[in-house]
């Protein structure tokens, strides 16, 4: 019916009329089309409409108005859903993300050909290796190999967790499933760092397992590995939170992976040229240490049980990956979807 | 019940959405109306938080969207069929939604029976047609129990069968006392569907009002006349006395008049008194479409011309006359539901001058035999009237 619930409008009485004889037991008139009633519109849309026109005349006549109120009530009662409504927390986006993260295929992609690299490149090198190679070093050394490759899988999957969303349109279904913005972002760089973090350091720990199987023999040293696993794991896993962060803030998933790509790679490239000059030379040196490559390599111990444990690299990516993170959130909440 | 007050959205230096206040009542459905570029899917976004007002706010049951405490138990939206993750399957697509606001499982395949896509919930969402798309959202939308829901184009793509659905689905869904808020194109639709309407155009609101009175303020209805084709001397006959009595006669194309400012019975009586037969009286009602034609004529922002096919002819000789083209109806000319006087607008009903040159292949039309007469002011007219001759 066209009439809202309290007629205000002088226009409701005389559309409404015409119609009461023709059906005046009808609870509820349905929305009708205007070519249902030509006579009547005609008549109080016509401009001058003469007394002597007995069927123009008929439609603003006291007729009865429209049958009382009983459905006009219960109209203007809104809805309420008999379910009750629960709060949501972070545990619903929680659940949520791990849902999304594992019903897409790139979740699957990425993580096996990251498992691939890392534990196939580290069986390799355990085939390859004597006891006696493990002498300075840890036995989760192979693992390192596959990890400098494998660690770019782990950043396009971080990227993609949140680019692809904005790639599809899919965020805007998430952001108005969930307004509270942050809650979503947290719950992603929560699920994706758990995966990853189990992900890497499983497959680090399964290919030192195996080293330390395969070789232990008397001429190999007695070099604790555990902690390689924890912040090798960790130091992956932070970059791809920070491919996550960074997917976040660009939205595109092909401008986010190589930013990510020069993160990773042009500090390992940029000491070569900076050597040349003395001024840069200082600057140089710095990034060689820190870039990617060689944080990984330094928390492998790779230089001997005596170089550093790369404590300071994984400190660096942590500042560097909390400064997007909360950048990602504060412009989360900023910008329109 | 969705209220905007003094609602504002600039993009820069573009003014997309300027100063718009209304309420959506819940217990109807509620159309929302405007040409392209109107600025219906930023408001639509502006209501749930997707974008930021610039000035002026939007508020759903008192609350500000992003401030509702469970959002999808309260308000249900399909913005857009396509923001999807293609890659994910429908089901999983809804559970991911559902557990956002603590919604169980067995709720997701409730919906996708409602909706009828049970038999595809374990197809990827990519593979899915438009129609699909949309009942995946409207899936999406239902799934809290809402009571506001928001509806952005939701026919769009689907087969009869389930526009039908869609249709019934608001109804009963108003009926429930729930707040219901369409935008559409189709204004068949709307007028079948909607018992409000808010009209914006380029960004400002132009109506906020029933259907029906909708209808009545933006529209000129007139009575359609027919004398018999036989006898053009009682058209003339009878647009004099029409006219002295205070109607306003216009030509129509297939020989009939049409009338406003006289009420039907008068108009039988001055063809009565005039001594002309009439083959037809009619009453025309405007439908939803010509009324929101006429009333966002001066807002639309994209609006079709003719294909003149410039492009694509040969280069004329110098000192050659360009072929005219054949008018195609209902391109680059205003419709008819707006007349414009006979003076403007064009050449409605004109015949092509001259004869055709040689032939192109994308100008050769079949030409008319008979050239109507040049004058343009009379295009109209003569050219009806040069119809009545020929019979």
């Amino acid at each position: 019916m066209t009439t809202p619930p309290t007629p205000q409008q002088p226009q409701a009485q005389p559309q409404q009329a015409p119609q009461a004889p023709q059906a005046p037991n009808q609870a509820a008139p349905q929305p009708q089309a205007p070519a249902q009633q030509p006579q009547q519109a005609y008549a109080h849309a016509g401009a001058p409409v003469p007394p002597g026109a007995p069927a123009m005349a008929a439609a603003p006549a006291p007729a009865a108005p429209a049958p009382p109120s009983a459905w006009q009530q219960a109209m203007s009662n809104a809805y309420t859903s008999p379910i009750p409504i629960k709060r949501t927390n972070l545990g619903h986006a929680l659940a949520s993300e791990w849902t999304k993260i594992k019903s897409v295929r790139s979740t699957v992609w990425t993580l096996s050909i990251f498992l691939i690299l890392v534990i196939g490149i580290g069986l390799l090198a355990v085939a390859n290796t004597q006891s006696d190679d493990y002498q300075d070093v840890p036995f989760t050394v192979p693992a390192f190999f596959g990890l400098m490759l494998g660690q770019i899988c782990l950043i396009t999957l971080g990227v993609l967790v949140t680019s692809s969303e904005y790639g599809t349109g899919m965020i805007r279904t998430t952001f108005t499933a969930s307004p509270q913005r942050h809650r979503v972002l947290a719950a992603k760089a929560l699920i994706f760092f758990a995966i990853a973090f189990v992900a890497s350091a499983g497959s680090i720990l399964l290919v030192g397992l195996m080293a330390s199987g395969a070789h232990s023999g008397p001429e190999a040293g007695d070099i604790a590995w555990g902690g390689t696993v924890v912040k090798g794991g960790l130091y992956v896993s932070l970059l791809g939170v920070l491919a996550l962060a960074v997917g976040s803030m660009l939205r595109h998933s092909a401008g986010a992976i190589t930013t990510m790509l020069g993160v990773v790679l042009v500090p390992a490239i940029l000491p070569g040229f900076l050597g040349i000059w003395e001024s840069t030379q200082k600057l140089g040196e710095k990034m060689g240490d820190y870039n990617a490559i060689n944080s990984l390599a330094a928390i492998f111990q790779i230089d001997g049980p005596d170089s550093s444990t790369g404590s300071s690299q994984l400190v660096l990516l942590i500042v560097i990956t909390a400064a997007a993170v909360v950048g990602a959130f504060a412009l989360l909440e900023k910008r329109d979807v | 019940m969705i209220e905007a007050v003094g609602l504002t959205k600039r993009y820069g230096a573009k003014t997309a959405v300027y100063n718009l206040s209304f309420q959506v009542r819940p217990g109807t459905v509620t159309g929302f109306l405007g040409p392209n570029g109107s600025g219906k899917s930023t408001t639509m976004r502006m209501i749930l938080g997707l974008d930021a007002p610039s000035q002026g706010q939007v508020t759903i049951g008192g609350y500000p969207y992003r401030k509702l405490p469970n959002a999808p138990r309260q308000v249900g939206a399909l913005l857009d069929a396509k923001a999807v993750h293609g890659g994910r399957h429908a089901r999983n697509h809804l559970l991911c939604l559902a557990q956002l606001s603590g919604i169980p499982a067995r709720r997701v395949d409730e919906v996708l029976g409602v909706v009828g896509l049970q038999e595809v919930a374990r197809k990827r969402s990519k593979g899915f047609s438009l129609g699909m798309g949309q009942r995946l959202g409207i899936a999406a939308a239902l799934l809290g129990d809402p009571q506001v829901l928001l509806f952005d184009e939701p026919v769009n793509g689907l087969d009869p069968e389930g526009i039908l659905w869609v249709r019934n689905l608001m109804k009963s869904l108003a009926a429930e006392g729930r707040t219901v808020f369409v935008s559409s194109h189709l204004m068949s639709e709307m007028a079948l569907t909607a018992e409000h309407l808010i009209v914006i155009g380029r960004g400002q609101l132009l109506a906020d009002m029933s259907v029906t009175d909708f209808i009545s303020t933006n529209s000129a209805d007139f009575a359609r006349v027919r004398t018999p084709d036989t006898d053009p001397q009682q058209r003339e006959k009878l647009t004099a006395a029409l006219t002295e009595a205070g109607g306003q006669v216009m030509p129509e194309q297939d020989g009939g008049l049409r009338v406003t400012g006289l009420p039907l019975p008068r108009i039988s009586d001055l063809a009565h008194g005039a001594d002309v037969r009439l083959w037809e009286l009619s009453p025309h009602q405007a439908s939803l479409e010509e009324a929101y034609m006429r009333m966002t004529q001066g807002a639309v922002d994209y609006r079709s011309t003719a294909d003149q096919r410039a492009g694509l002819q040969q280069q004329l000789p110098p000192g050659a006359m360009p072929q005219p083209q054949l008018p195609v109806p209902g391109q680059g000319q205003p419709g008819w539901y707006a007349p414009p006087p006979p003076q403007q607008g064009g050449q409605p009903f004109a015949m092509p001058q001259g004869t055709p040159a040689d032939a192109n292949p994308y100008a050769a039309a079949p030409q008319p035999p008979a050239a109507a007469p040049s004058a343009a002011p009379e295009m109209t007219k003569s050219a009806t009237d040069n119809e009545d001759a020929a019979r």
